[in-house]
């Protein structure tokens, strides 16, 4: 029993800070691509720049099993309920990235049919502008909030 | 259900309080009589069974209630490509009946047209099929050609079909990878992924952005092709096979992938034809109409390639059509750069294209056009017009209406998902419902052109 | 426009057009920029369908609605694009649909392909197609009041919010 002998490998933290390495190292993202946006996510998840460097790529279908909202793309009226749904649904602690100049101020398309900004209906923690952005913007994004996370100022 | 309450409502910050909950926000996420409903008339249901065209359709009561069940699927559901939300009515594992809502992605784009010039659309159009992007912008800027009545310089021309040709390429790749993925082949996913990064590189040098160029503009093109243009193409051309001879060891002879996709959501060419199916879905059911060969536009006229079909009409076939299909358009691209004329890539016609950079530090002339084009726009003779190119998904047209002003009084895009997702209900009906996501795939919706 | 369409002036040298033409007196042949256009009254368009679909045009490819409001008398205008493969043709049919009654036939008995679109043009413009197996909206909320492409109903846009962020805790 080898653990018993040899001498004992402690490490002492704060439970804060525990708790927040542990939020930012395993982010997992619900699939909410919209979409152009939606493209651009599903490129950055896939191998060519491999999300999965960041502990990130486990892209959940179900939104009870996830903890990250990527609001790639266009928020119409109609998807407007949908999209709250799937954030109430999601379990605590959530952190929302509004990814696209179409999801934070609604783009291009200042129109009846888009939610100007999709923070009048979930409260974001990150926006990625671009439109589309590239896979590096919205891993800059993601970087962004594990660093707010860690840091305790977006901790849960 | 106005757009006002958006305007009052305060943003929502993380770390801060909710703001008030507006009227939309409690309405749910019912959509009333666009659902299924349990009991549907016969006339409504005949539609949800797609059974029009067959017309063999009878109702069966002797099962019982108890075994039906109406599942939602979507609008947030990774497999439904988008925002594609269906009513499913079930009996046992048999598919019933299907009823396709759409709308999640509705941007108002053609309102937005109207508010735009005629040069400014293109950046409207492109978001539309944000997979085909340059398509959107070619059919666009044709159908303003033509209402305009200028000519396209040849290089403008090859440059158009070469950068289209590529486009498809890459719009095939995502719908093989994410067809892949849906059914489980997660290797197919990534793939295809990686060799669409090479086409978007040689577009994000080409016209600045990976997605949503605004590229194809009416006049001719944004840009010339930047230097080193011709070694990026031919290691497009040289990978590319490559990859599509691992994409068959991986997938041709597959059983489970033959197990998957043959005989599975078979629609006939009478079916494609009456619900206006057009694209690779009438092509893999074995009709060889292809938009670049019986009504050809912008030159392509000039460069040999096969129309692919099939003979089957289901997901296997469909699959193997866009395959060679991507091989059709290599063969393209490389006659379009191997024989890429000299000469002006935009039209000199100064009051639809903007004077080159140069004339306007040294012509008043030219800084008048420059300034006049960008501000209010070139003003397009009044008249209406149709104009449809071979898209990756289909027909996809524009007709276009202007009443003599800088914007035009009326731009409708012809969305080849919108329709094809009519076919839907005839796919799936009778199959089982562990087949429903090899439908969707295969017909590979893109939903930002189904709702504009 | 309606000054490019001259009436009669392609019939006769198209066949398929002048056997369009006996089958349906009503209908008025032009040109438009080059493409084939017939003009035909709302209450004919389902036998102009029925008799386009059996002179060989398959598909209906496009429908959609023009408004030309302040612009025409009759304000909006059907646009139905019929497409034959066998003949390697379009042909265009453009129905007058006045403000007062926006009512025409609709088109899903003869081509089951124009369900959606006409679903759309009703959604967007307030067309009524009669006999539509399941005329509801298709891109809006159900709930939705007006019809947005309509030029009397607003874009809609929002003015741009600039203000500062609510200070975060």
């Amino acid at each position: 029993m080898a653990h018993l002998t040899a001498p004992p490998q402690l490490l002492t933290t704060t439970l804060g800070k525990a708790m927040r390495w542990a939020q930012q190292q395993s982010m997992w993202p619900a699939t909410f691509g919209l979409a152009c946006c939606a493209i651009e996510m599903m490129a950055t998840g896939t191998a060519h720049n491999d999300l999965a460097r960041f502990g990130m790529e486990v892209f959940r279908a179900s939104p009870r099993q996830a903890d990250l909202m990527v609001v790639a793309g266009r928020v119409s009226q109609k998807m407007a309920p949908v999209l709250r749904q799937v954030y109430d649904q999601m379990a605590d602690p959530k952190w929302v990235i509004s990814m696209g100049a179409c999801a934070s101020t609604g783009g291009m398309f200042n129109n009846y049919a888009l939610v100007q900004g999709v923070d009048q209906i979930v409260p974001v923690d990150v926006y990625v502008p671009g439109c589309p952005p590239g896979p590096q913007s919205l891993m800059h994004g993601i970087l962004t909030l594990q660093d707010k996370v860690v840091s305790g100022e977006l901790a849960r | 259900m106005m757009a006002e309450p958006t305007s009052t409502t305060d943003i929502w910050v993380s770390g801060t309080e909710a703001p008030e909950v507006s009227e939309w926000m409690v309405s749910g996420t019912d959509e009333g009589a666009q659902e299924m409903e349990r009991h549907e008339t016969t006339e409504r249901s005949v539609e949800q069974r797609g059974s029009r065209v067959v017309d063999d359709w009878v109702v069966d009561d002797t099962v019982d209630d108890e075994e039906r069940m109406i599942v939602n699927m979507g609008p947030q559901h990774p497999s439904t490509h988008g925002v594609l939300r269906l009513n499913i009515e079930l009996e046992g594992e048999i598919v019933r009946r299907v009823k396709p809502i759409i709308g999640y992605l509705h941007t108002g784009m053609e309102k937005t047209a109207e508010t735009l010039t005629f040069l400014q659309g293109g950046t409207n159009v492109t978001r539309m099929d944000y997979l085909a992007p340059l398509h959107n912008e070619l059919c666009y800027s044709l159908a303003v050609e033509k209402l305009l009545g200028v000519e396209i310089p040849p290089r403008a021309q090859a440059i158009r079909v070469l950068m289209t040709e590529l486009n498809r390429v890459s719009s095939h790749l995502v719908a093989t990878a994410t067809n892949g993925m849906d059914i489980g082949a997660l290797s197919m996913m990534m793939y295809g992924f990686r060799e669409r990064e090479l086409v978007l590189a040689f577009f994000e040098k080409t016209t600045g952005l990976r997605m949503n160029h605004n590229y194809i503009r009416p006049g001719g093109v944004a840009a010339d092709l930047p230097d080193g243009w011709e070694e990026d193409v031919a290691e497009i051309l040289e990978r590319i096979p490559r990859a599509l001879r691992d994409y068959e060891d991986l997938l041709k002879e597959n059983p489970i992938w033959l197990g998957r996709t043959r005989g599975v959501g078979i629609i006939t060419a009478d079916e494609c034809l009456a619900y206006g199916v057009t694209g690779p879905t009438l092509r893999a059911a074995g009709v060889p109409w292809d938009l670049r060969k019986a009504q050809p536009y912008s030159g392509i006229e000039a460069y040999e390639f096969d129309v692919v079909t099939g003979s089957r009409g289901d997901v296997y076939d469909r699959y193997r059509v866009r395959i060679g299909e991507i091989h059709q358009s290599l063969r393209i691209i490389e006659q379009a750069a191997g024989a890429m004329p000299r000469g002006d890539y935009k039209t000199g016609d100064r009051k639809v294209s903007p004077p080159p950079r140069q004339r306007i530090d040294e012509s008043m002339e030219a800084l008048i056009h420059h300034f006049k084009i960008y501000t209010e726009g070139f003003k397009v003779p009044a008249g209406e017009t149709y104009l449809a190119i071979e898209g990756p998904r289909g027909e996809l047209g524009c007709y276009l209406v202007s009443d003599g002003s800088g914007a035009p009084l009326r731009m409708h895009t012809r969305a080849p998902s919108f329709s094809n997702l009519q076919a839907l209900p005839i796919m799936m009906a009778d199959s089982l419902v562990a087949d429903t996501v090899a439908c969707i795939a295969s017909l590979d919706p893109v939903m930002g052109d189904v709702d504009r | 426009m309606s000054g490019d369409s001259s009436p009669g002036q392609v019939a006769g040298a198209d066949e398929v057009l002048a056997n369009l033409m006996e089958a349906v007196p009503s209908v008025e042949a032009g040109r438009s920029v080059g493409d084939r256009v017939i003009r035909v009254p709302a209450r004919d368009l389902a036998r102009v369908a029925g008799a386009a679909r059996a002179l060989g045009f398959e598909m209906c490819s496009d429908l959609t609605v023009v408004d030309y409001l302040g612009k025409r008398r009759v304000r909006f205008e059907v646009v139905v694009n019929l497409l034959s493969l066998q003949h390697n043709r379009r042909l265009r049919v453009l129905v007058p649909v006045p403000e007062g009654d926006p009512e025409v036939p609709s088109l899903v008995p003869v081509y089951p392909g124009a369900n959606f679109l006409e679903r759309e043009a009703y959604d967007m413009f307030g067309i009524r197609f009669a006999g539509h197996p399941d005329l509801t909206r298709i891109l809006m909320p159900d709930d939705w009041a007006g019809h947005p492409l309509r030029r009397d109903f607003d874009v809609g846009a929002v003015p741009v919010q600039v203000k500062d962020a609510p200070q975060v805790r």
